[in-house]
């Protein structure tokens, strides 16, 4: 009898990794999956956060995708050593601030170190679901090669759908794979791709052609970098990051940034960090929950209870009263009039 | 067969589910784990967890302000 050899797949929750093992389960090769946790990676809880999206269904996708291709799953936690790839990233940045060449050496990188951790399953190779031409940067045809060797994973790395376009890995060498029934996909045209999906009797797949983290985001990442400045150190903590996914954020002075939030679950989730973070709100009129990032000194607190004002149901009253309570809860109340829209200016949005 | 428990309140998701993960791979099967949590998005993803790496959900409980979910290990 051969061997059935194993796999392991880096699943994002997209579509591509989706079929990628499918293709794979095709030839009768079992499949784990594995996921690697950013801190950057976007959760379908939050965007579930805001009211507006609450009846999206509440679910992780790299689960909901290893739940519908019957794998098993590991989510492992990178947080800490994600840092060093995002702040020094070899082959720099894409349009935002996603480091996505080193991103992709680093995920594959950490994939070959689990299956040598792991080498009592026995293991064979990994996959991705990654397709030449599809993402401007860590998807072309001449990094597919540099992930490939400086991953470590050199030709024990299969990508199911373009290996046709790229050199013979292992796995179609040895015949543990088939190399004819394996794709050559390329470009950005997403048809094929949807196409293979539907012949899978695949649905309901998490956004075809989004990013797979926040990094990729414009605005996310102007926070990012506003954050950094502001701090004078790029030094981040989780909550950090998460925070930036979060609310209107306004910066009226280098010393300090309110966070505010924009709807009734937004304020829930920000109410979770007063023990953090100064925190201020309307006590005359309902409205916000702000968070205050940085150092509020007391001749700064009529600005930052102002600017709060406006944001709440009190915006046209003529005086709202606002409590300011630092995280160890001593708590102030300061009367004042809401800055009009025009006061709170562009350019403190960042 | 040991009752352990996990105190994941304030983490969101996908947190509450690799501390989960890795609590588990150190139990028996058989064993029992409750995971106290707050981020509702665990209702849906510990379950589904469980479902795919053969373990069960065997209680949930809902209260105000936190959620405890208690998976029996599997084999
Ligand atoms: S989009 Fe984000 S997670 Fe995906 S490869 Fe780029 S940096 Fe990595």
């Amino acid at each position: 009898m051969t061997k059935q050899h194993k796999a392991v797949a880096l699943i994002s929750g997209g579509l591509d990794s989706m079929l990628a093992v499918r293709v794979l389960q095709e030839q009768g090769i079992e499949v784990e999956g594995i996921n690697f946790y950013t801190g950057f990676c976007v959760e379908g809880h939050t965007h579930a956060i805001r009211n507006h999206d609450k009846d999206k269904q509440k679910r992780n996708n790299a689960l909901w995708v290893a739940e519908q291709l019957g794998i098993k799953l590991h989510i492992v936690d990178v947080i800490e050593e994600y840092k060093d790839v995002l702040l020094n990233p070899k082959h720099g940045y894409g349009a935002n601030m996603n480091p996505c060449l080193d991103c992709k050496i680093f995920m594959v990188g950490k994939a070959v170190e689990w299956v040598k951790n792991h080498h009592k399953d026995g293991f064979d190779f990994i996959v991705t679901g990654e397709v030449i031409g599809q993402r401007p940067m860590s998807q072309r045809k001449h990094t597919m090669p540099i992930i490939s060797e400086e991953s470590g994973a050199d030709d024990l790395l299969l990508r199911p759908l373009c290996a046709k376009n790229l050199p013979e890995t292992k796995p179609e060498r040895e015949g543990w794979v088939d190399r004819e029934q394996l794709y050559d996909f390329h470009g950005r045209n997403r048809k094929p791709q949807i196409a293979l999906a539907k012949q899978f009797g695949l649905h309901d797949f998490a956004s075809p052609a989004g990013g797979c983290c926040f990094l990729t985001d414009k605005s996310y990442s102007d926070k990012l970098v506003d954050l950094w400045q502001a701090r004078n150190s790029r030094e981040y903590e989780l909550d950090d990051i998460m925070l930036l996914k979060v609310g209107r954020h306004i910066r009226p002075t280098e010393e300090f940034k309110l966070i505010i939030a924009r709807d009734a679950g937004e304020s829930k989730f920000l109410e979770g960090y007063r023990k953090q973070y100064t925190s201020i709100h309307a006590l005359s009129h309902s409205g916000p929950m702000a968070l205050v990032d940085g150092e509020l000194k007391q001749d700064q607190y009529p600005l930052a209870a102002a600017i709060v004002a406006r944001f709440g149901q009190g915006r046209s009253a003529d005086e709202v009263e606002i409590d300011i309570a630092t995280p160890d809860q001593q708590r102030q109340q300061v009367k004042t009039a809401p800055l009009s829209a025009e006061e709170v200016l562009q350019e403190w949005y960042v | 067969m040991s009752h352990q428990q996990l105190d994941a309140r304030r983490l969101l998701c996908p947190m509450p589910v690799i501390k989960t993960q890795n609590q588990v791979v150190q139990m028996q099967p058989g064993d029992e784990l409750e995971v106290i949590c707050t981020d509702p998005g665990a209702l849906n993803d510990i379950p589904a967890w469980a479902r795919i790496n053969g373990h069960s959900v065997i209680q949930t409980v809902q209260s105000e302000d936190e959620i405890r979910i208690t998976v029996r290990v599997g084999a």
